[in-house]
C-alpha cells in the first residue's frame, strides 16, 4: 500500500520454471493454437517472480525476461478470442476499463474486443492499493500489446512473404497495405506464438492515441447495472453452507462460554465452530438468518482479556504524551528547531484525528472448500498473494493446490488489504466437509475492522515579517502501520515512510525542516491502511496549519500560497486554474465561506476549493467543490473526474462525521445508525473537476480525492465560522461545544 | 410453507416467517442483484420493489409478505420504458464505481420515476437519500435520474 510496497523494485534476476512453462506452452498450443504473452510486469520487492497457474491455461509463457513476472497475461485464441488477465483488481477505481484501454491502445483491437479475467495469485505482485495500478501498469501493459502486435504482424508478415513495415492492425486484423490482404489475430496467433518476444517492443506516439486520453464507458458498467456482476458475497458453490462469526468484542480476549444447544435447536442451523485461537465464534446454517438467529441464541460470554481497560481517551491521551521526549528524525534539512527558538514570531498549532473504520458496502465475506487434496477460496481481496500463503499455511496443502478466485469487490478502500478475514474462513472451512460462505454482519464489519490509526500531529514555524515560513518543524504522534503489514518496511530507525506522504512530500519547499514521528502504538486496537493512507492523515494538517498561516500573516489564502509556490510551476497550474473556476475572487452570497487545498500526492497535483454554508455550527451545506487535477498523462478522463468526485465524498462523510470510539475496549459504533455514512442529501450540490493537460507519466488517482476532503471542508467551514477545525471529524460535539465557547 | 410472487414467479418456500425477504431471496432462491449491506433498514443496497414500491428487503419478514408482488434487480423487466431508461442512463453516464449499491440505487430509480415521471433535485434526494454509497456516486446518481427523466419525456 505504501508506495514502497507496491510499486517496488524488479525482483532480482532469476529463471523461470522454465520446463513448466514450456511444457504448458506446449499444451496450450495443443489444445488449439493460441498466443499467450506475460506482460513485463515489475514484482515488488521480495516477490519471486513465478509462472501463475490459471485453471484453464496451466503455466505460460517462456521468452520472458527472468526479471520480470509474468502476471498480466494477453490470451489471443484461434477463433479471435482476445483476453486480458489482470493481477489488480477492480473494487471500482476503473482499473479493468483502463487497463483494457491501454492493451487495445497498443494491440490494435477494439475496447469491445477484449475480455477480461482476474488473474490467480502469482509471484507477489499482486496488491491493490496505494493508487499504484495505473502507474505500475502504464508501461507494462503498453509494452504487452505492443509486443503482441509485433509478433502477430510477424507471423502474418512471413505468411504472405511480406514486409512486416507494410502491415497495419486494425481491430483485432492485420492488413497488409500494398495489396489490402488480411488476416485475423486469430488466425496467425499460433504462429505467433512460435517467435521471440520483441525485448523492446516499439511504442505507439502518444500523439496517435485513439483510445488513451480518450473518455471511455466503463467495461464493467452493463453487469452492474443488470446485477450480474458477481462480488464475493455473491459466490454459490454447489453445497455451501452459510456461516456468520463473532469474534471477542475486546482485542486480545478470549470465549468464556456459550450455550450452543441454543443454538443447534434453531431450525437451519448446521453446526457451531470454534476457532483455533477460541475467539471467534461461527455458527453455520442453511442461510444466513437462521446463522444470525444461532449466534443470537449462543448467549456468547467473553474473557476480555488485557484490554478491556481500553477507552477513546487513553487512546488520545497516549498520542499527546508524545508530543514530548524522544523522536525519530525522519527528514531535516537546515537547522529548524535552533531557527524557531531564535525566531521573533512563531506559530504553533496541534490537531488530532480519529480512528477510522473503512465499511465498504459489501460487508466481509469469504467462501472457502478445503478438502484433504485442495483449498478454493473465493473472496474480494486486494492481496490475493497473502490469502493464498495463509491456506496453504493452515491447511498444509502445497501451494499450487491452493486457488483464489478473486471477485469483484464491493469497495475497498484499503480493507481488502488485509487478510484476516480469510484465515478465519479457511480455520473454520478446514473443520466442515462442505464449502463454507462466512458473512459478517455489519456490526461485525465495523466492531472488528482493522483501523485507520488516531493521530496528533504538532507543527511549529519561524515567520519572517511578511508572516512566511522561514523554519518548520512537525511533530507525528502515532503508529508506524507498515510495521505490522510489512515489517520490512519499517525503516531502521523504526519510522514508516508513509508518512512522509503530503510532510516531507509537498508542493511546497521550507528553508529549513525538520518531521519528527514519535511512535505510539494503540493499545487494544489493531491499525491499517485506509484510502488515501498517509495523504489523507497528512494533508488535513499541513493545509490547515498553512492556512492558519495565511490568515495570521492577514493574507489570501490563494495568494499566500502561490507566493510559496512560485518554483512549482504544475502546482501553480492546478491552483490558478481552481482558482479561476471556483471564482475564488468574485464575492460570495451571503452566509457561504470559501476554502482551498493544495496538495501532491500519489504522483499527482491537484488544488481544490470548497464552497459551504453553515447555517449553524453542527451544520453544513456544501454547495459546491472545485478540483483542478494534474496527474500526468490521463489514460481515462471521465475515470479520473468519477475518482475525483467519490473520493471527496467519501473522504467528507469522514471528515464530517468519523470517529471509532472506544468504551472498556469495545467499539462502539455498530452501524449505519451510529457510524455515519453522507447520503445524497448532504451530498456536494455540485462537483466540479479540472483536468490539466500533461504528458508526465500517469500519478495515482483513487485516493487522491479523499486527501483533499478534510482540509479543503475543514478550511471552509474555518472561514464560515471564524474558528478553526484542528480536530477531526469536524461535527464532532467536541468541536460544537468548542465553537459554542470562541464563538 | 410460505408461497411468494417474486418477478411474477410463484416460489414455495421452508423458513421460519421472520426470515427477512432478502436472505430468502439470497441464500435460499440463488437471486443474488439484491444485496446485504447493513440489516437494519439503513442503506438501501437490498432495495425490492413490493407492489411497485421500493421497499428494504433486509427487514421485511416474507411471513408479512403474502400475495403482494416483488420485484427483484435481475427481474424487472428490461424493455420496460423507466427500467430501459435508468439503466441506459446509468451507462451513459458511468454512474457505477464498485457497484455494490447499485442495485439498491437503480432499484429505488425505477420506483422513483414511476411515481415522479420528472423530479427535481429534492424530489431525487429525498427518494434516494435511503441508499447509500461509499463510493460517493451521489453526483451521477442524481445525473442519471435526470438523464433518465429526459428519455422518458
Ligand atoms: S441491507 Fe437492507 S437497508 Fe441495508
Ligand atoms: S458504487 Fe460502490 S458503494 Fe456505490
Amino acid at each position: 500500500m505504501t508506495t514502497r510496497a507496491t510499486t517496488g523494485t524488479p525482483a532480482p534476476a532469476h529463471a523461470p520454471a522454465h520446463t513448466a512453462a514450456q511444457a504448458s506452452r506446449r499444451q496450450v498450443l495443443g489444445a488449439g493454437g493460441a498466443l499467450l504473452l506475460a506482460t513485463l510486469w515489475p514484482t515488488p520487492r521480495s516477490g519471486r517472480a513465478q509462472p501463475a497457474p490459471h485453471p484453464e491455461q496451466g503455466l505460460l509463457v517462456e521468452n520472458t525476461p527472468a526479471a520480470f513476472a509474468p502476471n498480466a497475461y494477453i490470451r489471443i485464441a484461434a477463433d479471435n478470442r482476445i483476453t486480458l488477465i489482470l493481477p489488480n483488481v477492480e473494487m471500482g477505481q476503473g482499473i479493468y476499463t483502463g487497463s483494457v484501454m491501454l492493451l487495445a491502445e497498443e494491440l490494435g483491437v477494439d475496447m469491445a474486443q477484449v475480455a477480461i479475467e482476474a488473474a490467480p495469485p502469482g509471484g507477489g505482485a499482486e496488491i491493490t492499493g496505494g493508487s499504484t495500478s495505473v502507474m505500475t501498469e502504464w508501461l507494462p501493459l503498453r509494452q504487452a500489446g505492443a509486443a503482441a502486435r509485433s509478433m502477430l504482424v510477424q507471423a502474418a508478415a512471413t505468411r504472405w512473404q511480406a514486409n512486416p513495415a507494410e502491415c497495419t492492425t486494425r481491430s483485432a486484423t492485420i492488413i497488409h497495405t500494398p495489396t489490402g490482404r488480411s488476416l485475423s489475430f486469430g488466425a496467425v496467433a499460433a504462429q505467433a506464438a512460435t517467435l521471440p518476444v520483441p525485448q523492446k517492443p516499439t511504442l505507439k506516439d502518444p500523439s496517435t492515441y485513439t483510445l488513451v486520453g480518450h473518455a471511455q464507458h466503463r467495461v464493467d458498467s452493463v453487469a452492474k447495472v443488470q446485477g450480474r456482476a458477481v462480488f464475493g458475497m455473491d459466490i454459490q458453490v454447489p453445497g455451501q453452507k452459510i456461516g456468520t462469526v463473532a469474534a471477542c468484542p475486546v482485542e486480545g480476549g478470549t470465549l468464556g462460554g456459550m450455550n450452543k444447544a441454543a443454538a443447534l435447536a434453531i431450525r437451519g442451523v448446521q453446526a457451531v465452530l470454534v476457532n483455533a485461537q477460541n475467539n471467534t465464534v461461527c455458527v453455520v446454517a442453511d442461510h444466513y438468518w437462521a446463522a444470525r438467529k444461532g449466534l443470537r441464541a449462543l448467549k456468547l460470554h467473553w474473557h476480555d482479556g488485557p484490554n478491556a481497560h481500553i477507552n477513546t481517551q487513553t487512546i488520545y491521551e497516549q498520542l499527546h504524551d508524545g508530543l514530548s521526549g524522544p523522536a525519530i528524525v525522519a527528514n531535516t534539512k537546515g537547522d529548524a528547531p535552533a531557527i524557531i527558538a531564535h525566531a521573533h514570531a512563531t506559530y504553533t498549532a496541534t490537531y488530532q484525528q480519529p480512528l477510522l473504520a473503512h465499511a465498504p458496502m459489501e460487508p466481509i465475506n469469504c467462501t472457502a472448500h478445503v478438502r484433504p487434496d485442495g483449498c478454493d477460496i473465493w473472496t474480494g481481496t486486494q492481496i490475493a498473494d497473502r490469502a493464498r500463503d495463509t491456506a496453504v499455511e493452515l491447511t498444509g496443502l502445497p501451494k499450487d493446490k491452493v486457488m483464489v478466485h478473486c471477485q469483484y469487490i464491493g469497495g475497498g478502500f484499503g480493507r481488502r488489504l488485509e487478510h484476516e478475514y480469510v484465515t478465519q474462513c479457511v480455520d473454520f472451512a478446514r473443520q466442515v466437509p462442505y464449502p463454507l460462505k462466512i458473512i459478517w454482519s455489519r456490526e461485525e464489519d465495523l466492531t472488528r475492522d482493522r483501523y485507520r490509526p488516531a493521530y496528533v500531529d504538532q507543527m511549529s514555524a519561524a515567520l519572517d515579517d511578511k508572516g512566511f515560513i522561514t523554519a518548520l518543524t512537525h511533530r507525528i504522534v502515532g503508529p508506524a502501520v507498515v510495521a505490522r503489514w510489512d515489517p520490512p518496511e519499517l525503516t531502521k530507525d523504526g519510522y514508516d515512510e508513509d508518512l512522509s506522504v503530503a510532510t516531507v512530500i509537498t508542493p511546497y519547499s521550507y528553508p529549513a525542516y525538520r518531521l519528527e514521528f514519535a511512535r505510539r502504538e494503540a493499545p487494544g486496537i489493531v491499525t491499517a491502511w485506509w484510502r488515501g493512507v498517509g495523504g489523507t492523515r497528512g494533508l488535513f494538517v499541513v493545509e490547515g496549519f498553512i492556512d492558519e498561516l495565511a490568515q495570521r500573516a492577514g493574507a489570501d489564502p490563494v495568494a499566500y500560497r502561490r507566493a510559496m509556490l512560485a518554483q512549482n510551476p504544475r502546482a501553480l497550474a492546478v491552483l490558478d486554474r481552481v482558482a479561476q473556476e471556483a471564482g475564488w475572487n468574485t464575492p460570495l452570497p451571503p452566509g457561504r465561506a470559501r476554502g482551498v487545498a493544495v496538495q501532491f500526492a500519489f504522483g499527482s497535483y491537484m488544488a481544490s476549493i470548497a464552497e459551504v454554508e453553515m447555517p449553524d455550527p453542527d451544520n453544513v451545506i456544501i454547495h459546491r467543490v472545485c478540483a483542478a487535477v494534474d496527474c500526468g498523462r490521463v489514460i481515462n478522463p471521465d475515470q479520473v473526474i468519477s475518482q475525483i468526485e467519490g473520493g471527496l465524498i467519501f473522504g467528507f462523510s469522514a471528515a464530517l462525521y468519523n470517529e471509532i470510539t472506544l468504551e472498556d475496549g469495545r467499539v462502539q459504533q455498530t452501524n449505519f445508525n451510529t457510524w455515519r455514512v453522507m447520503r445524497m442529501n448532504e451530498a456536494p450540490r455540485k462537483i466540479d473537476v479540472f483536468l490539466i493537460p500533461s504528458t508526465e507519466d500517469p500519478g495515482g488517482i483513487g485516493e487522491v480525492g479523499t486527501a483533499a476532503a478534510a482540509p479543503v471542508l475543514a478550511n471552509a467551514m474555518a472561514a464560515a465560522q471564524g474558528r478553526r477545525y484542528r480536530t477531526l471529524p469536524l461535527l464532532s460535539a467536541r468541536n460544537a461545544a468548542a465553537g459554542k465557547e470562541q464563538g | 410453507m410460505l408461497s411468494l410472487n417474486i418477478n411474477g414467479q410463484p416460489h414455495q418456500v421452508d423458513v421460519d416467517p421472520d426470515t427477512p425477504l432478502l436472505w430468502v431471496l439470497r441464500d435460499v432462491l440463488g437471486m443474488n442483484a439484491t444485496k446485504f449491506g447493513c440489516g437494519i433498514a439503513q442503506c438501501g443496497a437490498c432495495t425490492v420493489h413490493m407492489n411497485g414500491r421500493a421497499v428494504r428487503a433486509c427487514n421485511l419478514p416474507v411471513g408479512l409478505i403474502g400475495e403482494q408482488p416483488i420485484s427483484t434487480l435481475e427481474g424487472v423487466d428490461p424493455t420496460d420504458p423507466v427500467v430501459k431508461a435508468v439503466q441506459a442512463a446509468w451507462i451513459a453516464l458511468d454512474v457505477v464505481q464498485c457497484g455494490y449499491c447499485q442495485p439498491g440505487q437503480i432499484m429505488a430509480a425505477i420506483a422513483l420515476l414511476r411515481t415522479a415521471p420528472h423530479p427535481t433535485d429534492e424530489q431525487i434526494d429525498s427518494a434516494l437519500s435511503a441508499n447509500l454509497c461509499r463510493c460517493g456516486t451521489y453526483m451521477r446518481i442524481r445525473a442519471a435520474v435526470h438523464h433518465a427523466a429526459g428519455a422518458l419525456a
